[in-house]
């Protein structure tokens, strides 16, 4: 008799190989399936706990950790800062035969999101990263991609538009493809850009939108921090298999993607679309139920923290978050009502339920990484709209500000400035600059 | 119509009367022993072929956008490779991109020197007309020296286009691929064996495809194979190959007709012989006997 037992946990570092032998029957094999049954056990136990396991990685690590094990079958991949850590992880998982999916090394970032397309039309799982220009330089095939109706995932490290130069954090790239038709989710933290790697493949496969996983650049990318992984065999099973109705390489069944559509037939196509980026908000909270269950932590449209009685509120969405629950910490010590809602899911825009969840706010700051030249930028905007449809409820002080463009520090002290000034009701009409340097 | 030539690409297509590339494209993909799958750039072909609810298209297809067929099929091709690694496709399927010379010249140059480089295992083919017909007739880098266009016009300062065509085949050819062909729609014969042969070839594949455009060149719709043929007899467009960067051509003569022969049959000439502009043929056919001699040098150095 034979039995072996074996269990390799992810990570060399931590390789742990238990293995069992008998050869043969004797008088000792009740203890020795005893002893088997123990090892068993203590194999069961390491399963059962290793979702637990805590690594440090950067933001960018995190997310090709992640890519790696929802099993893409194609990722196209062009470098660009901060983002590169991304592809270039994935490259070394290839090197070292750690994933068998095929890497296209496109001449640019046009050619990445084309490469996408036709691969998830083709009935491919299909995965890509980018930042900034690249992401400028891709808008055209976003709206392909979407309109299409492709099931794309695709990790934003968010950068800073040119002109000038900057290789440094911020969310004008995102907020340029706000309308691109693509699901949008913020991160916080390395632990988030991983989960919402996950949590996006499957919400664009159920969905058959292609969704945005953004982290900020350099402040998420680069920044190591401890998380929580989740095994290969879970993440798979999360995910599933990716099986399409429809795609190019059945030719029993062949299918022209992208036609022509004219004045009789474009507008229903993009209404179709619009619906069914109404009807993910629900699939996003059953993928993100479904992620809770599995891992424990938590996820929703948008995290309200100590927002309950708050009267000062800021919103914001991405890696500023962090400061801002320090911040709003020390100040409830102090027994001030302030509090924060931070945004995680931005497109679709869950505007009904921030409204509900800001209902006892009286004074919000709304503090976006990106400028609208010509007018306020988009979350301020889109909250702003949303309260002015409102019916009924008291009329709420709002300041619009924008801040830390192109990765200027902002500090502790900026946010307690800000809570203070909502506390005394200093809110202007007018967008305020946080943390510009004096002319 | 018959069953087996329009098996991939249906009748009942909106190309105008006298457009060669319907017959461009059921010939090529009528070569190919796989099911094929197309990667088709924006322009005339595809909006003629797709237009909602309907479609031409027998075999499966997809248009992205103008400058990215090549891209596009790069993904559906890995995908391919992808799936058939995993054990989910067990069949064989041939990779095909169409592109109008705009696409293919200008705006999808690098799309197309990408999937090259790294090479896909696909056939490119453009077919060129010389310019943008789908927009109604302006200049590309394959618009030859002297045409007339909406964007070239003939005027008191001009005589039309004054840049030579982009040598695209040489272009192409530095990509180190395995086989390119110069083809013309009037020797179907020759087109023929030409998609057999890129079929056979594993890797990137490019065939170039000459493609008389009724509309913009300003001819009479029953006239797109004379013009055609009139276009190799001239030597305007030679018909030859580079398989592993060895030149061959495949149809000349002793004694090729005169520039004028093909440049009298069509409306976008038709200002060349004006007065005004009489030193323009001339120098024409100077630049037409030059690339002609380069091209021959190339085949005799390879040709003993």
């Amino acid at each position: 008799m034979c039995a072996s037992v074996s269990c390799e946990s992810d990570y060399d570092e931590k390789k742990l190989i238990i293995r069992f032998e008998t050869t043969r029957l004797d008088s000792r094999r009740p203890l020795v399936e005893a002893r088997r049954a123990n090892v068993i056990r203590i194999y069961e136990n390491i399963l059962n706990n290793s979702n637990k396991k805590r690594i440090a990685l950067a933001g960018g690590y995190a997310a090709a950790e992640a890519l790696r094990q929802v099993e893409p079958d194609v990722m196209a991949v062009y470098p660009i800062t901060p983002q590169t850590t991304i592809i270039e992880t994935f490259a070394k998982y290839k090197a070292d035969g750690e994933t068998e999916t095929e890497l296209i090394e496109v001449e640019s970032e046009h050619s990445a999101m084309s490469a996408c397309v036709g691969s998830s039309a083709a009935g491919a799982r299909t995965v890509t990263a980018t930042s900034s220009q690249g992401l400028a330089y891709m808008h055209e095939v976003l709206y392909i991609a979407s309109g299409m109706r492709l099931p794309i995932l695709m990790v934003v490290s968010a950068r800073a538009l040119s002109a000038p130069l900057n290789i440094h954090g911020d969310h004008s790239d995102v907020m340029g493809a706000r309308d691109a038709g693509w699901i949008q989710i913020f991160s916080e933290n390395a632990q988030e850009i991983y989960d919402n790697t996950i949590i996006g493949m499957k919400l664009a496969e159920k969905t058959k939108l292609p969704v945005m996983a953004i982290m900020d650049g350099f402040n998420t990318s680069h920044c190591v921090e401890n998380l929580d992984l989740l095994q290969d065999a879970q993440v798979r099973s999360f995910v599933g298999e990716f099986s399409p109705e429809r795609h190019l390489l059945d030719p029993e069944n062949p299918v022209t993607f992208g036609p022509v559509a004219l004045q009789n037939s474009y507008f229903e196509f993009k209404v179709q679309q619009e619906e069914a980026m109404e009807k993910s908000k629900a699939v996003y909270l059953e993928v993100a139920k479904e992620f809770e269950r599995l891992t424990g932590r938590k996820k929703d449209f948008f995290e309200s923290y100590e927002l309950e009685d708050a009267e000062s509120v800021i919103v914001l969405a991405g890696s500023t978050a962090g400061t801002t629950k320090d911040v709003v910490d020390a100040l409830r010590r102090e027994g001030r009502k302030v509090g924060l809602l931070k945004i995680n899911l931005f497109r679709p825009f869950p505007v009904e339920e921030i409204l509900v969840a800001l209902k006892n706010a009286k004074n919000i700051a709304i503090m976006e990484r990106v400028i609208s030249p010509g007018t306020f930028p988009p979350i301020y905007n889109d909250i702003v709209a949303g309260l002015y449809q409102q019916v009924t409820g008291e009329k709420k002080n709002i300041q619009s500000i924008v801040y830390s463009l192109g990765g200027r520090d902002i500090f502790a002290k900026d946010i307690q400035k800000i809570f203070a000034d909502l506390e005394t009701e200093k809110v202007t009409k007018n967008i305020k600059y946080i943390g510009l340097n004096k002319a | 119509m018959n069953k087996e030539l329009t098996k991939n690409f249906a009748s009942g297509h909106s190309a105008c009367a006298g457009c060669a590339f319907p017959t461009i494209v059921r010939t090529i993909l009528a070569e190919s022993p796989d099911p094929v799958v197309v990667s088709n750039a924006t322009g005339c072909l595809e909006v003629t072929s797709t237009l909602y609810p309907y479609t031409a298209w027998k075999n499966s297809y997809i248009h992205s956008a103008f400058e990215n067929a090549s891209a596009t099929i790069s993904g559906v091709e890995r995908a391919y490779k992808a799936l058939a690694k995993k054990g989910k496709m067990k069949k064989k399927i041939k990779f095909v991109v169409f592109g109008g010379d705009g696409g293919t010249y200008d705006i999808g140059l690098q799309s197309l020197s990408g999937a090259l480089e790294r090479g896909h295992d696909f056939l490119y083919v453009v077919y060129d007309n010389g310019g943008y017909m789908n927009t109604g007739n302006q200049r590309s880098s394959a618009t030859p020296y002297g045409a007339a266009t909406e964007t070239t016009p003939d005027g008191k300062e001009s005589f039309g286009k004054v840049e030579m065509r982009k040598n695209l085949m040489e272009i192409v050819n530095a990509h180190h691929i395995k086989y390119a062909a110069q083809a013309n729609v009037a020797y179907l014969a020759d087109l023929k064996k030409k998609a057999k042969k890129a079929f056979e070839t594993e890797g990137p594949v490019f065939l170039s495809v000459f493609s008389p455009c009724t509309n913009n060149w300003k001819f009479p719709t029953s006239q797109y194979v004379a013009i055609a043929k009139l276009a190799t007899e001239t030597n305007f467009w030679p018909l030859y190959e580079i398989e592993d960067g060895k030149y061959k051509i495949n149809w000349s003569t002793e004694n090729p007709k005169p520039i004028e022969e093909f440049l009298k049959t069509q409306g976008r000439f038709k200002h060349l012989f004006s007065e005004k502009n009489k030193g323009v043929i001339p120098e024409m056919q100077r630049i037409l006997n030059d690339e002609w001699n380069r091209l021959a040098e190339k085949n005799n150095l390879h040709s003993v």
